[in-house]
């Protein structure tokens, strides 16, 4: 959709503006950057993990002290879907050896080894099967596979941009079998960018020493998941794929091992029992909790499902109140909201304005400051432009770059964000974007070892579900590959687990019961019914229409 | 209620948050025609936020909302004309009177095999598939994608044998199956397409030699106790080495540069 009237009206000012600002821009002036004290005050006051405002303590489960965003710590702190003692755990409704939570990329990896070991899977997913975040990835998937460049340098690079806040087993699992993973990709048939001797095309990326990623045109994500998903499909007599079937709880056995998951059926509401050896968790991040109301890059299931199950087990997780966000997500044309726009739009000397066409920061902060910087304009400020979907956003002067750099520059540098703005009739050579922070990924998520265990026996955790791998700040290129290594782990551990022996005794939801107990004693009132599966996106004036109030009875409604 | 907020100087601003679309003040609105019914949904909006605003809940239809997964074809045309239009639902945006429908899942023929066996001889991909052969050339197929990819092209190209031209030809598939939906000859293009892909990625497509050295040397434990003395060291002495890594020049080709420390390749 292109600029309406009234939004070209408003690009005037920035126009009015940007003679002068080119001429600072070619002067080297810029727009002063943010003392170290400056930073702490924005970010403690307008980024979004900084404010304690809606942040709070956990009063029940692992993470019990720990503080984290409301819109987290509330599903944390849940009630199950169903009621404990109503369940009838002595119809089991599917056998199986091992039971995947989750169709993306860890899942499916786990999925493949788990069967290649010889163990019956299944695959539980919520949507499709490879309705994902993995889908979406465009950049690239690290792997030390160049002479130059080793496993030793690719842990250095992840623990120091990750502020040394990474967990170490985990790290040197990654760097470790990076390249194996990106071979086992080759060998399935992926098509990776190579030069004509085969050798890959890898390139840098933001903290890397070495050239060290690998890509599928910007579509690597996409390539992955097609790849890997067409191998299960060839393997059916080993696995099953339920789709539009996710995971509502954990099951475990009497002695604590666990032992299965209570799925459901979106589409026809009915609940089945899964009695399974060992289970993988894979359901992915949290981007659809949109926490403060942030726009996101992630898929339409990215709910945080997998933590809130294991979370009522037992399982803990660590690095989740971390959540990067990334400054400049689209905010206008509405079908492009929340995806990314790269930080080279500013590093090519683009200014981000506001409605009057003015500069109001840096525009190379740290992600974190800029994001916070975007977000004290828009919303206390007040200078943020309103888009006809009503969102808000700045101005992002894209045209800067043909004037600093010559003519063609933003085609030649930009060619995948000039097209897709093309497409809806906007020319970024000559118009500017409309950016606003958006949500990206989830850096932490339930703990795990090197071997992709929890600390309950018979289940796994692989993929964005997890944390510490990142710490608290992930590099690009390091998720994809931490579903395929830790995936692959997860799958390969949990067959070699059930060949050991595994005797499930009796089912058990106790631990549902003793934690929904803990609620109850803490005084937590009004606890979220979770996992909450999908997002919600009715208006409030469809929920006004819906009469929720003067129903005789809600649940036959739904 | 108390309206002393209502001198607070700060006006609070009404805005979208999350995927939740909203009628903003003066904002305009259009009627669509979904399944055949008439909704009014503000201009601007793509037909999967347009459907949510009319108070659809999506299960099936709805996947990455990004444009990359293939959940959510839809098929439209507009009032008084006939033509046919396909686009994805997260990607298109409503215009007034538009009947719009989605096929979020249409029936196609899968043929499994093993990748390991398959060979890269175009022959096992006909014999996997021979309705490939049904193809009459009536380009519906390419008409119908939304990702603009040359369906009948690589189809012809798989017909005479050509599996690297398929595979690049059909690179930006999603697997929506738009193109199966309008087949007279009831070819499963993406299937096919897939299979394709993969046969060229493994058996054509030249390997990389770097990558198979590397695999050996890790599988060898070349690796492991460097990985752990990394694990063990302060946090001073991680960063120490963090900061003396030398950086590999940007514009060198991959493969071509040494670093001068070569202990811990
Ligand atoms: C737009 C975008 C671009 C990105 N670019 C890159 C990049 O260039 N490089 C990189 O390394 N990383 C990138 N990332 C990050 C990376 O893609 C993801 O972190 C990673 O793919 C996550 O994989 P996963 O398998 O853990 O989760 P997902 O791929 O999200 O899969 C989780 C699956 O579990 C399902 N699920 C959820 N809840 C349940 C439940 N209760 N029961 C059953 N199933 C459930 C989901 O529907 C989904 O299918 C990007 C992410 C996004 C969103
Ligand atoms: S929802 Fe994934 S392509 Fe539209």
């Amino acid at each position: 959709m292109a600029y309406t009237p009234e939004m070209k009206e408003l690009i005037k000012r920035v126009e009015a503006t940007r003679p002068e600002r080119l001429a600072r821009a070619r002067r080297g002036e810029n727009y002063p950057a943010l003392t170290m004290a400056e930073r702490e005050e924005v970010l403690s006051k307008y980024h979004p993990d900084y404010q304690s405002d809606a942040k709070r303590t956990v009063q029940v489960g692992p993470n019990k002290g720990d503080t984290f965003q409301e819109g987290v710590a509330r599903l944390l702190e849940s009630r199950s879907i169903v009621r404990p003692d109503k369940v009838n755990l002595s119809t089991v409704d599917f056998d199986t050896d091992v039971l995947v939570l989750g169709g993306g990329g860890a899942g499916t990896s786990a999925a493949i080894m788990a069967s290649q070991g010889g163990c019956r899977v299944i695959i539980a997913t919520k949507l499709r099967h490879g309705d994902s975040n993995t889908i979406m990835a465009e950049g690239g998937i690290q792997g030390a596979t160049q002479e130059c460049d080793s496993p030793y340098y690719h842990y250095l690079d992840t623990i120091g941009g990750g502020h040394f806040t990474n967990q170490r087993d985990l790290v040197a699992a990654l760097a470790h079998d990076a390249p194996l993973s990106i071979a086992w990709l080759e060998s399935l048939g992926m098509i990776f960018n190579k030069l004509p001797d085969g050798r890959m095309d890898s390139r840098h990326f933001g903290g890397s020493s070495r050239k060290r990623m690998q890509s599928a045109g910007d579509m690597t994500g996409a390539e992955i998941m097609r790849v890997i998903r067409d191998e299960v499909r060839n393997r059916s007599n080993l696995i099953t794929t339920l789709e539009f079937h996710p995971a509502v709880e954990l099951l475990l056995d009497e002695e604590g091992k666990c032992a299965g998951a209570i799925l459901m059926n979106m589409e026809t509401r009915e609940f089945s029992i899964v009695r399974a050896k060992a289970v993988v968790i894979a359901t992915g991040g949290f981007g659809r909790l949109h926490i403060k109301g942030f726009a996101t890059t992630n898929h339409y299931g990215a709910t945080m499902d997998g933590v809130v199950m294991a979370y009522r087990a037992g399982v803990g997780n660590k690095c989740l109140h971390s959540t990067q966000y990334h400054p400049t997500g689209v905010a206008y044309p509405e079908q492009n909201v929340g995806l990314l726009i790269t930080e080279k739009v500013r590093g090519l000397g683009a200014h981000v304005l506001n409605i009057d066409g003015e500069q109001f920061c840096f525009p190379l902060e740290p992600r974190d400051v800029e994001s916070a910087e975007l977000i004290r304009e828009a919303m206390d400020v007040g200078k943020g432009i309103i888009t006809p979907t009503g969102r808000v956003g700045l101005w992002l002067d894209s045209p800067m770059i043909e004037e600093l750099h010559g003519p063609g520059t933003v085609k030649k540098e930009l060619p995948a964000k000039f097209i897709q703005f093309e497409r809806h009739g906007i020319d970024i050579s000559k118009e500017p974007m409309l950016v606003y922070p958006t949500l990206h990924y989830q850096n932490g998520g339930i703990n795990v070892n090197g071997d992709s265990e929890t600390i309950i026996p018979g289940l796994y955790g692989a993929g964005e579900a997890i944390g510490g791998v990142h710490g608290e700040n992930r590099l690009m290129g390091n998720s994809l590959q931490d579903i395929i290594t830790f995936g692959r782990r997860a799958g390969r551990n949990a067959a070699s687990y059930i060949q050991g022996g595994v005797t499930l005794k009796g089912l058990t939801l106790d631990h549902v019961v003793k934690f929904e107990k803990e609620l109850a004693e803490a005084g937590i009132e009004d606890p979220a019914i979770a996992p909450i599966l999908l997002p919600d996106y009715a208006t409030e004036e469809v929920v006004e229409r819906r009469w929720t109030e003067a129903l005789t009875d809600r649940a036959a409604l739904r | 209620m108390c309206d002393a907020d209502n001198t607070t100087t700060k006006k609070t601003i009404r805005v979208a948050t999350g995927d939740r679309a909203i009628l903003p003040e003066g904002a305009k609105t259009i009627p669509i025609y979904i399944m055949g019914k008439k909704y009014d949904v503000p201009e601007t909006l793509t037909i999967m936020k347009a459907m949510e605003f009319a108070g659809f809940k999506f299960l099936r239809g709805a996947g990455c909302r990004g444009g990359i997964c293939g959940a959510c074809p839809t098929v439209y045309r507009m009032a008084g004309d006939y033509k046919l239009h396909y686009g994805l639902a997260c990607q298109t945006v409503v215009e007034a009177n538009m009947y719009l429908a989605q096929i979020p899942f249409f029936p196609a023929n899968r043929a499994e095999y093993n990748i390991e066996e398959i060979g890269g001889a175009a022959e096992a991909i006909h014999a996997l598939y021979p309705e490939l052969f049904r193809c009459v050339a009536c380009n519906l197929c390419t008409k119908a994608c939304p990702m603009d990819v040359d369906v009948l092209g690589y189809i012809s190209a798989l017909k005479q044998g050509n599996i690297k031209k398929a595979a690049q030809l059909s690179f930006d598939c999603i697997q929506c199956g738009l193109c199966a939906s309008r087949c007279m000859g009831e070819i499963p293009q993406y299937h096919i397409a897939q299979l394709a892909r993969r046969v060229y990625g493994r058996y054509i497509q030249p390997r990389a030699e770097h990558l198979a050295k590397r695999v050996e040397e890790i599988e060898s434990g070349k690796y492991d106790a460097m990985l752990q003395d990394l694990s063990a060291m302060s946090k001073e002495e991680l960063e120490k080495c963090y900061v003396e890594r030398e950086r590999e020049p940007d514009m060198t080709a991959p493969g071509a540069w040494q670093p001068k420390e070569t202990r811990y390749l």
